[in-house]
């Protein structure tokens, strides 16, 4: 049981007039096998909040805490976060020319595992959840995002995190750029990692459509740098109907 | 051991071919200060297989095929008795490559090296630059209708090297001419690899990589002239560099004439700086006399290790110093890995992974 605790985050970003408040206190508690939906309008610090989990240098954490099974994440590198068992499905995971998939699977595998994956399994092991997503076998060859679809890439995330197999998975915007029948194989992966390795998942999203594939056990709604309203499935059905509106006003 | 005598001008620094190469580090190779010797030592590393032969012969008897306007090419024309001449005969298809290998001591040299590509010959010759020296080096490359030839030559010098090239290759109709250059050592290295085409259906591919790191120059200067109709040019040059003072310089000149109609050439030069304190310059030039092409361009950019792609790997798992190295053997890949030669690839990465520690150092 993994328990990833986001207290009171506040985030800015370095612009050039200075330092730019993106996020204004959030708080957030993602247990294993729980599914929480982030939903808010364009601009409004989601994914913010998932490249500052992530640790991406661009952002600046001014307060707050997030801590995963009590251990302080944002002390940690980013290559450390990942370690320690987080995961973040990007929504434009970026082109790595020159390096295989094969290459970077197998490289990414033996830094979190700790040890080169054996031979003998590895490669049924990728083929296996390469199958299961309709990846071709031919994509181990090609370069990391290089020429990928928004379908491929997105698959490329799902086959990562199946992978890795991380305690608390954030999944940014993955519904974006897909068609229907992607968007089902996308959702059918993350399910399957849920039931197999009793993930915890924050699945950020603009649009209720991926929450008919992936039942959200909660939904905060995300606006102006925070949790705005909180509550369970029905909410998603509530935002489809009236949209962001009120919370963009307000 | 002679004085070079000639009096053709030395260069100031000023002129457009010498403005970006550092005069006070070439060891007198470009005026008239420098003692030269007799001594041949680019030799056969491998046995050589029926249809090729290496010799020395008479310069008098290999007289120069084409007019070079490269300064140290001219001195070299001038002073040599001897140049090595490498065949391959007609018809004759190597599996292996030829490999030759330049072990230089500190003394200076000048050397004039013939290269014949038979009609329909398919060969890989390699040539192996290591150890210290000065070196004026002219490779004058000929390839016969319908041969192809892929062509090595390994920049792998200790720090204190000075090495002053021209690879001149004249290509022929429905001949196919690769070149690698691969520039890792050296202190100064500057190589002209140049291109003529004498017949419809020729092709020139030339690939090239370089790694500078503290105080290395490392310049390459192409030089593609299209005066046939019907020929096609393709260059991608990628360099690194990291540490102080790190320097390189590529220059791209394609120059099609009013009769060359049906050229097809694109060049490309990317620069990957790694550090501050080093600098790259890369111009690429085209001169074009006629609109009746398939297709002319050119690409250059230098820019800074991407960030993203390093936080995309760390957020992996993958640690600093792994996810740096993954990217930038991976942007060299695209080149090694046309190569198709396994133990070369994997040499020339070893030395990538060399020139990195250098830097991670």
């Amino acid at each position: 049981m993994s328990v990833l605790e986001i207290k009171n985050l506040q985030v800015s970003v370095v612009i050039e007039s200075g330092n730019k408040e993106i996020l204004r206190g959030v708080d957030l508690t993602i247990k294993s096998g729980e599914t929480h939906a982030i939903m808010g309008p364009n601009g409004s610090g989601k994914s913010t909040l998932a490249y500052s989990i992530a640790g991406h240098p661009k952002y600046l954490i001014t307060g707050g805490s997030v801590t995963l099974d009590g251990v302080d994440v944002l002390e940690m590198s980013v290559d450390e976060r990942a370690k320690a068992g987080l995961f973040l499905a990007m929504q434009y995971p970026v082109e790595i020319p020159g390096v295989s998939v094969s290459n970077f699977l197998r490289t990414a595998v033996t830094a979190i595992r700790g040890e080169a994956p054996k031979v003998r399994t590895w490669v049924g092991e990728v083929k296996a959840a390469m199958s299961s997503l309709e990846i071709d076998t031919a994509f181990s060859e090609r370069n990391v995002n290089e020429g990928f679809s928004g379908g491929e890439k997105k698959r490329h995330e799902i086959l990562q995190m199946e992978l890795l197999k991380p305690k608390i998975a954030i999944l940014d915007e993955t519904d974006s750029g897909l068609d229907i029948d992607a968007l089902r194989v996308v959702s059918e992966g993350v399910n399957r990692i849920k039931e197999s390795t009793d993930l915890g998942v924050m699945l950020i999203t603009h649009y209720t459509r991926i929450l008919k594939y992936i039942k959200p056990d909660f939904v905060h709604v995300f606006a102006n740098g925070k949790i705005v309203e909180e509550g369970g499935s029905e909410l998603a059905d509530k935002l489809e109907e009236k949209g962001y509106a009120e919370y963009i006003t307000a | 051991m002679s004085l070079l005598t000639t009096n053709y001008l030395t260069p100031t620094g000023r002129e457009e071919a010498w403005r970006f190469t550092p005069l006070k580090r070439l060891a007198g190779l470009h005026d008239l200060s420098s003692q030269v010797s007799d001594h041949i030592s680019l030799t056969g590393k491998n046995s050589l297989p029926t249809g090729v032969t290496l010799a020395i012969a008479n310069a008098a008897d290999h007289p120069p095929a084409y007019a070079s306007n490269d300064l140290i090419t001219n001195r070299i024309r001038e002073k040599i008795k001897k140049v090595l001449v490498l065949s391959i005969a007609k018809d004759v298809e190597l599996t292996e490559p030829i490999i030759l290998n330049r072990s230089c001591t500190d003394s200076a040299e000048l050397s004039r090296v013939v290269i014949l590509a038979g009609v329909n010959s398919k060969s890989t010759v390699i040539i192996e630059n290591v150890g210290g020296g000065v070196v004026g080096e002219e490779i004058e490359i000929s390839l016969a209708s319908g041969a192809s030839l892929s062509f090595v030559s390994l920049q792998e010098w200790d720090r204190t090297a000075v090495h002053l090239a021209q690879h001149h290759a004249v290509v022929g109709k429905d001949a196919h001419f690769t070149s690698y250059v691969v520039s890792v050592g050296g202190s100064v290295v500057r190589i002209n690899p140049t291109v003529e085409f004498t017949g419809a259906g020729a092709f020139a591919d030339l690939y090239g990589i370089y790694f500078a790191t503290d105080g290395q120059h490392l310049e390459h200067r192409i030089h593609i002239n299209h005066g046939v109709a019907n020929a096609k040019s393709r260059v991608n040059y990628k360099g690194a560099l990291a540490g102080d003072d790190a320097r390189t310089v590529w220059i791209g000149d394609v120059y099609i004439h009013k009769v060359a109609e049906g050229t097809d050439t694109y060049e490309l030069n990317r620069n990957l700086l790694l550090t501050d304190g080093a600098r790259a310059d890369s111009v690429p030039n085209l001169e074009i006399e006629t609109g009746e092409i398939v297709g002319a361009g050119h690409a250059s950019t230098t820019g800074r290790f991407d960030d993203e792609q390093l936080f995309y790997l760390q957020s992996r798992g993958i640690p600093a110093d792994i996810a740096r190295r993954l990217v930038i053997r991976g942007f060299f890949a695209e080149i090694i890995s046309k190569l198709k030669n396994e133990s070369l690839e994997e040499r020339l990465m070893a030395r990538i992974d060399d020139e990195l520690a250098k830097v991670e150092q």
